[in-house]
């Protein structure tokens, strides 16, 4: 485990050193990144000049509702910076026969695959999801209670974890088929349904949908577990998404494992 | 050099190269029909997450409608805009140009007979053929399924309106990134002015949120909202401006004053991309065999 660790740290100063060399193009990155949360916090702005609330008594008002947004924040820059890089250079990789060099490393092939690049500049977002929950928390109704506190770092890396899980069975899907660019397509597309709270997914349609996104491919969980720790009262409740949380990460991590390694037995060499 | 080189040698020179490009362009889309026609698909499912935080917006609050839209006309909007978007999106022209500047394939339209920007314009309507060709068939399951959204549809008045400003938001799209794209013969990099295009487009254009919303936002100066001075810019023209036609929502004069502003910007970016390309080409040198 802790040569683990210490190749990892070995792969992100590398990183770090390659942004630092093109320090222009990594601000700017951090800038166009900022830029379009902005338009979408402004959106919500917006929104909210027209509405007290996403959902009536769903308790997602303004405040609340930030900080929902700023979880997402925080849970998708990790994503984005620590597994997202990666797991994009592997259709590249297997399309080109560089899978090769990766798998007569003396290194499990799951790690090195998906931890060899970090993007530091997807972090701006996540230090901006910090400073907008730390803003909607002091102006909430009611203060988090520490409990809340203590279980919503567990909760966030649950929901990093549900991700991670989804981004391997991605990237298992490009070994098998050699090119997945639509796959990938709709992995932001799915994602795209953890971006609001689960009560918005209501009525007919709304019903089986939420059920389909929490319990088949647990992607609302995501999100909302560790949104409704911190924003809404932590009542008995809540422990029920906590406790889910956990099983789905669990569940995700162990899943998406098998997953990988049954792509993997079934990889054929592209390189000559 | 460029001059001479715009001016076909046959009469049916010009058509017949239409033609050559539209059929490459044909094969090569069609070769991953099943793939785009699935891709397409997957674009409406950001829709599907609009719709239901709309409605729940609407749950929400006492109003019947926000800044004169209902929740149908809102799922409608966005449903149309994503048809709009089809007409005015170029993806991959700006920076098209600006890469083959950079790598000196732009040389070729500098001796041989063929005007670069009506390459590209006859490039980019044969994309945009096969486009529909292909789309058709998602688009219609899409807006089939939602058909309780849309109000009855307008009058032939109207509807022609809508045409003529599909057509315009095509040109305008095309124009404004191609003049973009031509950039690239100042700076040797554009992606980042490309993305920073993208970012005031997807904003200012209506393909976010209908730009009446902005009506309620304050510019400073009296009576002037952020909706206003929208209205003066050319980014609703290519997404939020054709919606807005068919739903109804802009009539009269004000419908005839908007195509007015709307083929103004046209030629205010045409004549802007052929200046960019005269002046670019006269300060260009090329490098590579």
């Amino acid at each position: 485990m802790t040569r683990y660790l210490a190749i990892f740290l070995t792969f992100a100063r590398a990183c770090l050193v390659r942004d630092m060399t093109f320090r222009a193009n990594f601000i700017l990155e951090c800038v166009t990144s900022l830029g379009w949360m902005s338009m979408n916090l402004a959106f919500y702005l917006l929104v909210f000049t027209y509405t007290p609330e996403i959902g009536k008594g769903t308790g997602w008002s303004k405040e609340p509702f930030f900080a929902f947004v700023a979880t997402g924040l925080i849970i998708n820059s990790v994503v984005q910076a620590f597994f997202m890089p990666s797991a994009e250079e592997l259709t590249e990789m297997v399309r080109t026969g560089g899978l090769d060099a990766v798998l007569v490393q003396p290194l499990d092939a799951q790690f090195l695959l998906s931890l060899h690049r970090v993007d530091f500049s997807s972090l701006a977002n996540g230090c901006v999801g910090l400073g907008l929950l730390a803003w909607a928390v002091a102006r909430m109704d009611h203060t988090p209670p520490p409990v809340a506190w203590l279980v919503y770092p567990l909760v966030v890396l649950c929901g990093i974890a549900i991700l991670y899980g989804m981004v391997i069975m991605l990237a298992a899907a490009t070994i098998h088929m050699g090119r997945n660019q639509s796959l990938y397509d709709f992995w932001f597309y799915l994602t795209n349904f953890s971006r609001y709270p689960a009560e918005i997914y209501a009525g007919p349609w709304g019903g089986p949908l939420r059920m389909l996104c929490t319990f088949v491919i647990p992607i609302l969980l995501v999100v909302n577990v560790p949104a409704r720790v911190i924003a809404q009262p932590f009542t008995g409740a809540a422990w029920g998404g906590v406790v889910a949380a956990v099983i789905a990460a669990i569940a995700s991590l162990v899943v998406s494992r098998f997953v990988f390694l049954r792509a993997l037995a079934r990889y054929r060499s592209a390189s000559s | 050099m460029s001059d001479a080189a715009a001016m076909p040698a046959k009469p049916f020179q010009g058509l017949r190269t239409w033609w050559t490009m539209l059929r490459i362009c044909l094969e090569e889309r069609l070769v991953y029909r099943g793939d785009f026609a699935l891709g397409t698909l997957m674009r409406f499912l950001p829709i599907v997450t609009q719709v239901f935080l709309w409605t729940a917006v609407f749950a929400a609050t006492s109003r019947s409608d926000i800044a004169g839209y209902s929740r149908n006309d809102i799922v409608a909007y966005y449903l149309l805009t994503m048809l709009t978007r089809a007409f005015s999106s170029m993806p991959g022209l700006a920076t098209g140009i600006a890469r083959s500047v950079r790598d000196g394939s732009v040389k070729k339209f500098l001796i041989q007979p063929v005007d670069y920007v009506g390459f590209l314009l006859a490039a980019r309507v044969a994309h945009k053929l096969v486009y529909y060709a292909v789309a058709a068939i998602p688009f219609a399951l899409v807006f089939f399924l939602c058909r309780g959204y849309f109000p009855p549809p307008p009058d032939a008045v109207t509807i022609a309106a809508f045409l003529l400003s599909l057509v315009l938001s095509f040109l305008l799209g095309f124009f404004m990134e191609a003049a973009l794209g031509m950039l690239g013969f100042w700076f040797m990099e554009v992606s980042s002015i490309v993305f920073g295009y993208m970012l005031v487009q997807y904003l200012l254009s209506g393909h976010m949120f209908p730009i009446d919303l902005l009506r309620t936002v304050p510019t400073g100066v009296a009576g002037v909202s952020l909706a206003d001075v929208v209205h003066w810019l050319p980014f609703e023209y290519t997404a939020y401006f054709s919606s807005a036609v068919w739903l109804g929502k802009v009539q009269g004069r004000d419908l005839v004053a908007a195509l007015a502003i709307e083929a103004g910007w046209v030629v205010v970016m045409a004549v802007a991309c052929r200046i960019a390309w005269w002046r670019g080409t006269r300060r260009y040198s090329a490098f590579g065999g």
